[in-house]
């Protein structure tokens, strides 16, 4: 009976809690970006699109205004073109977190879950913004977000802001730092003013 | 003689009157209560209210196929937005969200009542401890932005424990917001009647304003190209009832009318005279107004079923004014009647009875369909002949007349001449051979003999059952097929079992003995259950200190959790829930669907699910752990599949008993009548031989054999054991002048017959085709074996 219940909670639940509960707080101003280069940004995506796969150590860092430290956690990332990224938390509890052309796959203790993005457009946004920034992939990018680019093809960040309403109340933008084909860091602001950072290094075993 | 054809008329008269009026006042029921047993077992009466009311039997599936993914969400919105105005329906499913408002609130209010992690140790500081770590460990996965709002208020993730303890089974892909199958080609919903899934009317409204529903959305909403690409498909139980009844009303009708044309052309042909045509449909007439009379005086309402198989009586009845006809023809006055009297009479109305005796077999059977289909075909008979004995010669006029078919007569003795050379023994050494061929066969193929499934006598085709199967496939959940059912006097015992009964469910889910289960307990705990966990909650000054103790050096402070320590204090002093608290969720709706209430008798459903879908469950292993839980829980594990085969398997073997002992009974009788053994085995033999020739030839077609086939071979036996007498009759008869109006008779009752039953075998619907290829040829092989075994005596 119900299925999806769970979707439908996990998501809506959070959305009519966080207006209900606490008002959420302006975000910070971000600084005024400039204009996006749109010949870099070109150049920084071919380069991406070259690279086939791709396998990274990361540690993810949360601000929750909730909690009164940042939450930790690290593991591993994993993406081969053109849309399979997986996820891997290791610490400080294991989770898998497998997308697969457009399909979920979360793994973690006793429960499983398969779910579509697209089916979720909290979830799709955090997610498609780093599967399609590694695929090179400019057209998903606009599909969900207006794109600004500010440096070059050796160093350079790319923001992304949500252009879907509702997405705009949880997600104020994401931004990537990158050097060449690399991403360094992936920054997501929320809108009530919590982030997560997350900093990207190259696996010592490919 | 005027006098007695007086009284003939005016008995007959009376007679139809009478059943005239029993029939016009009949209740007619189109329920699948005709395939239910009459006498049901514990078991199989939770089989009945399953196949009747179940959760399984208000099931609609609605796949909306064609056009693009973006069109088929549209319309599936559009139309279910439509259906939940519907009062038929008690919910529509199609995946969207938006439907889920209610049940959102109505769970997270009720959080701490539903969530089967409240106990005592929850809320000490050690419990509090190990549940806020969890949370916050939560929130440190990729998915954590989205349950972070939810810490202050729920931090130790009751909702989310709610919301796994609905949500073990797989569900469908979702694409656009709406439900879709797998490889995304069309979008599919549930919609739950609030009729039963039995009761065929409602299910046909129903289905109408799903139709109407979607026809309104293609009109409205969605226009152009899109509109005229979508098409909507419906599917399930009580979807597969109504179009079975409306495939074999339409069958029944339309074969019949054609059957009836064709009849009297032929007989037109014969006769060559209206009067005589019009009397000699009569007997049939008057046999099928009796037969239905008799049934609904008998069963006190009559099965549509019953009614459709109406034709099978024209088989034999309109036979009997065809011999009348044929053989009192020579001069249309009293003399030859007499004659006919003192000569066929007996004849015909031994062949009569040993065909009643073969309907006989049919009366004990557990299955109500064949009871009436019996008792149909008895008093149909019994009229029809009766009928022909007493009314037809009342009413024929002075100048009565028909074409002399003696010429056709002839040419059949001549076509049997070449027999007549060959001899008895050979003949008898042929027919001896033909069943010894015929028994190899049936032997060789004895495994695989009979169909044990229900679904064979479905009237729905297979490619319809393997399109609902994939449905149910693309569904996941919807399928239930193994449950586990509890009962109780009352729902709060009956939801306390649903609890006990969840322990070593739980044990099999970890030992991946089955994947996952469901429970009206999950939706509503028992009121004891739910009054324990409201117990657990501490009082405001305790659950503070055991607050503060437990996030002594936990990343978050005592004074963000205010909004927790009021909703627990909340719930400390709200009322527990009841089902009326559900009304308006899709919660309210599962919760029902999984809550059987029948008289004085409570049961609640668990459905089971596979570890992998479509895989099978080890039921044997489930009913140990259930029983070894704790006894007197009142657990059964109900296979709904091999539960309803199980039943048909049994109407089967019974039936076939029942007519063996038929058989058996029938050769008394012929004993009785004939005196002689050896005339006996030549009246069965033809009979004997063409059952096991249509058999044969069914089984080397790859036929498997059904209850309908089974009804069939008794029409053989019925039918041709007129034939037989016949032929016995004429060989001890001093007049050996008639013997060609004889043949000539039995020929064209013959070609009737096959006519009539050569029709069935042309319909969409199983079980008239299995009627069809069984009888049609049989009675023709029936004829030839008797005229042949016959022949070759004189």
């Amino acid at each position: 009976m119900n299925w999806k219940l769970f979707a439908a909670c996990a998501c809506s639940v959070v959305l009519a809690v966080s207006t209900s509960s606490a008002a959420p707080r302006k975000p910070p101003p971000s600084p005024p970006l400039p204009m996006q280069d749109s010949g870099d940004l070109n150049e920084v995506l071919a380069q991406l699109a070259l690279r086939k796969h791709g396998h990274v150590e990361f540690v993810e860092q949360k601000f929750i205004s909730t909690l009164d430290r940042p939450l930790e956690s690290s593991g591993e990332l994993r993406f081969d073109a053109p849309d399979h990224l997986e996820q891997r938390t290791l610490k400080p509890r294991a989770e898998a977190l497998v997308l697969d052309n457009g399909t979920l796959t979360v793994d973690r203790g006793r429960t499983h879950r398969v779910m579509d993005i697209h089916e979720f457009p909290q979830v799709e946004p955090l997610v498609e913004s780093i599967r399609a920034t590694l695929a090179g992939d400019r057209a998903a990018l606009e599909r969900l977000f207006r794109l600004e680019f500010i440096g070059g093809i050796s160093r350079w960040t790319l923001t992304l802001v949500p252009l879907e309403s509702k997405v705009k109340q949880m997600v104020a933008q994401v931004k990537i730092d990158g050097v060449r084909d690399q991403l360094i860091k992936v920054e997501i602001r929320q809108t009530d003013g919590d982030r997560s950072l997350m900093t990207l290094r190259p696996s010592p075993n490919p | 003689m005027t006098a007695a054809r007086a009284w003939a008329l005016g008995v007959w008269l009376v007679c139809i009157a009478a059943a005239g009026l029993i029939v016009a006042q009949a209740h007619i029921i189109t329920d699948l209560s005709a395939f239910l047993p009459a006498h049901p077992t514990p078991t199989q009466q939770l089989l009945v209210d399953q196949l009747r009311d179940g959760p399984a039997s208000r099931l609609i599936l609605i796949a909306i196929e064609g056009g693009d993914t973006a069109a088929r969400a549209q319309a599936s919105t559009a139309m279910a937005q439509t259906l939940r105005q519907d009062v038929q329906f008690v919910s529509i499913n199609n995946g969207e969200a938006a439907a889920g408002q209610a049940d959102r609130e109505f769970l997270f209010k009720h959080r701490y009542l539903l969530s089967e992690s409240v106990d005592a140790a929850r809320f000490s500081p050690q419990g509090l401890r190990e549940a806020i770590s969890e949370t916050i460990d939560n929130l440190s996965s990729p998915a954590g932005l989205l349950f972070k709002s939810l810490l202050p208020r729920d931090p130790t993730g009751e909702l989310l424990n709610i919301v796994d303890q609905l949500e073990r089974s797989r569900g469908p892909t979702t694409r656009d917001g709406v439900w879709v199958s797998p490889d995304g080609s069309r979008a599919l919903a549930v919609a739950q009647t609030a009729a039963s899934g039995s009761d065929s009317d409602a299910q046909a409204r129903a289905m109408d304003a799903i139709r109407a529903a979607f026809a309104g959305v293609l009109q409205g909403k969605l226009k152009g190209a899109a509109a005229t690409a979508v098409q909507l498909k419906l599917s399930g139980p009580g979807v597969f009832a109504v179009l079975a009844r409306a495939k074999i009303e339409r069958a029944a009708i339309r074969l019949s009318i054609i059957s009836s044309i064709l009849v009297v052309a032929l007989l037109l042909i014969v006769y060559r005279s209206a009067a005589a045509l019009g009397l000699g449909l009569l007997p049939v007439a008057t046999g099928a107004v009796v037969g239905i009379a008799a049934v609904s005086l008998g069963f006190g309402a009559v099965h549509g079923i019953t009614l459709g198989f109406g034709i099978t009586l024209i088989g034999e009845s309109v036979d009997y004014s065809i011999y009348f006809f044929i053989q009192s023809q020579r001069r249309g006055d009293d003399p030859s009647l007499n004659e006919w009297r003192k000569q066929w009479w007996p004849t015909i109305r031994l062949g009569m009875l040993t065909s009643v005796c073969g309907f006989a077999s049919l009366l004990p059977s557990g299955f109500p369909g064949l009871q009436q289909l019996g008792l149909y075909s008895i008093s149909g008979l019994i009229a029809a002949a009766l009928v022909t004995r007493y009314v037809l010669p009342a009413l024929l006029p002075a100048n009565f007349a028909i074409r002399d078919v003696a010429p056709l007569g002839l040419t059949l003795a001549r076509a049997l001449q070449p027999l007549r050379r060959l001899g008895a023994l050979k003949v008898a050494l042929a027919a001896l051979a033909l069943a010894a061929v015929c028994i190899l066969v049936l032997t060789q193929a004895r495994a695989r003999l009979w169909n044990h499934e229900l679904s064979a006598l479905s009237p729905i085709s297979i490619e319809d059952q393997n399109y609902d199967a994939r449905l149910r496939a693309d569904l996941g959940a919807a399928d239930v097929r193994d449950i586990v059912i509890v009962s109780g006097a009352d729902l709060e015992s009956v939801l306390r079992n649903a609890e006990a009964a969840a322990g070593p469910l739980q044990t099999l889910v970890d030992a991946k003995v089955i994947g996952s289960f469901d429970s009206p307990a999950h939706y509503l705990p028992s009121l004891a259950t739910q009054e324990a966990r409201r117990g657990s909650l501490p009082a405001p000054p305790e659950l503070r200190a055991n607050l503060k103790q437990a996030t002594d050096g936990l990343p978050v402070r005592i004074d963000r959790l205010q909004p927790f320590l009021e909703d627990a204090e909340a719930t400390r002093h709200a009322a527990l829930i009841t089902a009326r608290d559900m009304a308006g969720t899709s919660l309210g709706a599962g919760f029902e669907s999984l809550i059987l209430h029948q008289k004085e008798r409570w049961n609640a459903l668990l459905p089971l699910h596979s570890v992998a879908a479509g895989g099978d469950i080890d039921l044997a292993r489930v009913a140990a752990a259930l029983s070894a839980g704790k006894p007197g829980s009142q657990a059964r594990v109900l296979d709904l599949k091999q539960e309803s085969d199980a039943l048909y398997a049994s109407y089967l073997t019974e039936a076939i008993h029942f007519s063996l002992a038929g058989f058996l009974a029938l050769t008394i009788l012929l004993l009785l009548a004939l005196r002689s053994p050896r005339r006996v085995l030549k009246v069965l033999a033809p009979l004997v031989l063409s059952v096991l020739s249509v058999a044969a030839v069914l089984i080397i077609a790859g036929v498997q054999l059904t209850i309908l086939h089974l009804v069939g071979m008794l029409l053989i036996v019925a039918i041709g054991s007129n034939y037989a007498l016949f032929f016995d009759r004429q060989g001890h008869s001093s007049n050996p002048e008639g013997q060609p109006l004889t043949l000539a008779s039995l020929a064209i009752a013959n070609a009737s017959t096959v006519i009539g039953f050569g029709l069935l075998s042309f319909s969409q619907v199983p079980v008239l085709v299995a009627l069809g290829c069984t009888v049609a040829p049989g009675a023709f092989l029936a004829l030839v074996f008797a005229a042949a075994l016959s022949a070759s005596d004189a």
